[in-house]
């Protein structure tokens, strides 16, 4: 943001009525909030790593003096125990979701700025299509999927469970809502230089789409990370994380612990690529300019 | 020799044979557009729209997954529903229970903590970002809130009320019928800072700062102002595809219900028009009529979305 003048904008933040009063009563309002959304996350970490006799005291506890491994032990023993090494579910999680989540980003973005920019016969349909398949939710889905993916011989590949994923509505209009606020004047522009669609796509709209990018890549790797086998795949080899994890949490012995060690386990890697993407967005934003 | 006199009424107008010319043309003219939609499109076609197109005769049907073709019984999946079927009648008071509490209330939070959030210095962004949208990644999380709320005295609720003497007994949250929707409203406002959350977080950082700048200069006076002249119609946008998205989550709830207060719950008073569905597809394999159910559910949607559409429609482009 090489055009903003930092004192300007000062300025212009103490005529908008920027305080420090009113900043603080704000903060107090997230904080409360915060504490709301956050204290059973905490819990769940605490009650992971409780030991078990401190698990049924009166009152409960919201914190450990003693705190154990033992409940994530007790879920990787469990998970060693399956008839295929732990390493072969955790390559089949990485795999899809990373599959996921690129193909995704990649195709998403390019339908998106063709659906957002470029007026082609069969537009208008189409945006409305995305709306109606966003809205329509039937617990018949599930089989019809089953009987086309049979049909296409996926049913027991990991196809069946990457394709799918790929083409997420959800993630097709976030991108094209955002991207319809993309001014035409600059595609007009990129046009008379000579650029084709693809070019301006991925050299000009996308690199000033970096928030619904991360933000549509954040509910990919989400997604992706939690796609359990299902009945689309029944071979042990080919079955990812979360499936065997919530397998295991189900066995163990002291139920509670194992629960959310499992629950913590799959919560991790989410939260990473989270903070991960979003600082990236922070980073961006700060040399990019949209100018009408 | 004379000319041909014209209709009036067909000056400027096309023929038939005219406009599929011109309409031709243009896809030529966008082959490039349909190429870079292609492989997204194959996708969605195939796992999405052929699925769906599927699905869409069964609510008409009677159809126990076992016995091919389904045998079609016309409408009267739906009028068993409207009158014969007391527990759906129900299901239909929750659920719009619920939606008018989850949906307008975690819309109107979510854009309020959005927009505060983006005031915010870098790192604290990510950060109060994280705590709202942290719940939406625990999906396992059930369980923590089955010990906050768990019947005994050992429940967080429960202790935290016995020891402050606002109560003698143990609340029975979970299978109380007067307490289970409440419980899980609460629960359903504590992960519906999701995907529209999200989205309008993002819809802020992509409103550029030179417009404020230029707001300023042009006689802004204050944070309303901004809100309503500026930031509003820069995100009109993502605020349309977080109402879709909450319609959808306020409208198919029914994952936290059946995790938290089980399945049916007591007296169903957490029954939902999506656990109805689920009850005849999944626990009875009447997918015919869970179909039905799931066809109204989508009418009702779809209404609400033209609803929100008209609402918003001044900053639908």
């Amino acid at each position: 943001m090489s055009n903003v003048n930092p004192d300007k904008l000062k300025a212009s933040n103490r005529r908008a009525g920027r305080k420090h009063g009113g900043t603080v009563l704000i903060f107090l309002f997230l904080l409360i909030l915060g504490i709301f959304m956050v204290l059973p996350i905490w819990l769940m970490f605490v009650n992971s790593v409780k030991p078990v006799n401190e698990m049924f005291i009166f009152p409960p506890k919201w914190y450990t003096l003693n705190p154990t491994l033992d409940h994530f032990k007790d879920t990787y023993r469990v998970l060693g125990q399956m008839w295929v090494p732990f390493s072969r579910y955790v390559w089949n999680s990485i795999l899809v979701t990373v599959s996921v989540t690129v193909l995704q980003c990649v195709f998403a973005s390019m339908a998106a700025f063709c659906l957002a920019k470029v007026d082609f016969p069969g537009n208008k349909i189409i945006n409305a299509v995305i709306v109606l398949a966003l809205l329509y939710n039937s617990n018949v889905i599930y089989l019809m999927q089953y009987m086309v993916m049979a049909k296409l011989h996926m049913i027991n590949h990991m196809s069946a469970l990457i394709l799918p994923a790929a083409a997420s509505t959800m993630g097709l209009y976030l991108m094209r809502q955002s991207m319809s606020t993309v001014p035409d004047a600059m595609i007009e522009a990129a046009k008379v230089d000579g650029a084709g669609l693809f070019t301006i796509c991925w050299r000009i709209v996308i690199p000033n789409q970096k928030p619904a990018l991360m933000t549509m890549a954040i509910f990919a790797f989400q997604g992706a990370w939690n796609i359990t086998g299902g009945t689309f795949v029944y071979d042990e080899s080919l079955k990812t994380l979360p499936t065997v994890i919530q397998q295991a949490a189900a066995a163990g012995i002291s139920r509670q612990g194992v629960t959310m060690a499992a629950a913590v386990i799959l919560f991790v890697p989410p939260v990473l690529f989270f903070i991960l993407a979003q600082s990236q967005v922070m980073e961006t934003m700060a040399h990019s300019g949209i100018k009408e | 020799m004379d000319h041909p006199v014209r209709d009036q009424s067909t000056i400027g107008v096309r023929s038939k044979t005219e406009q599929r010319r011109m309409t031709l043309r243009r896809i030529r003219q966008n082959r490039e557009a349909y190429l870079m939609m292609l492989p997204f499109m194959l996708l969605f076609t195939v796992f999405t729209v052929i699925p769906v197109l599927m699905s869409l005769p069964v609510g008409l049907t009677d159809f126990d997954m076992a016995t091919f073709p389904p045998k079609w019984v016309g409408l009267s999946n739906f009028y068993n529903l409207f009158l014969n079927d007391s527990i759906f009648i129900k299901s239909i008071r929750v659920t719009l229970v619920f939606a008018v509490f989850t949906g307008p209330i975690s819309y109107i939070l979510s854009f309020l903590l959005a927009w505060l959030i983006n005031e915010m210095s870098r790192p604290l962004k990510v950060i109060f970002t994280l705590i709202f949208y942290a719940p939406s990644m625990a999906s396992g999380v059930y369980a923590v809130w089955q010990l906050i709320f768990s019947g005994d005295s050992y429940g967080i609720a429960n202790s935290a009320l016995l020891n402050l003497g606002i109560t003698n007994t143990a609340i029975q949250w979970l299978t109380d019928s007067r307490y289970i929707l409440t419980v899980v409203i609460i629960v359903q406002l504590w992960v519906s800072m999701g995907a529209g959350f999200l989205a309008m977080r993002a819809g802020f950082q992509n409103i550029d700062p030179v417009l404020y700048e230029a707001g300023a200069v042009e006689g802004i006076r204050n944070r309303w102002q901004e809100l309503i002249y500026i930031t509003i119609p820069g995100m009109g946008p993502s605020l349309m595809f977080a109402a879709v998205m909450q319609i959808v989550s306020a409208f198919t709830a029914d994952i936290v219900a059946r995790n938290l207060v089980g399945f049916p719950s007591t007296d169903y008073a957490a029954h939902t028009i999506m656990t109805h569905a689920f009850d005849y597809g999944w626990v009875r394999y009447e997918m015919g009529y869970a179909s039905a159910i799931c066809m109204i559910l989508f009418l009702a949607m779809f209404g609400a979305n033209r609803l929100i559409n008209r609402l918003l429609g001044k900053y639908m482009d």
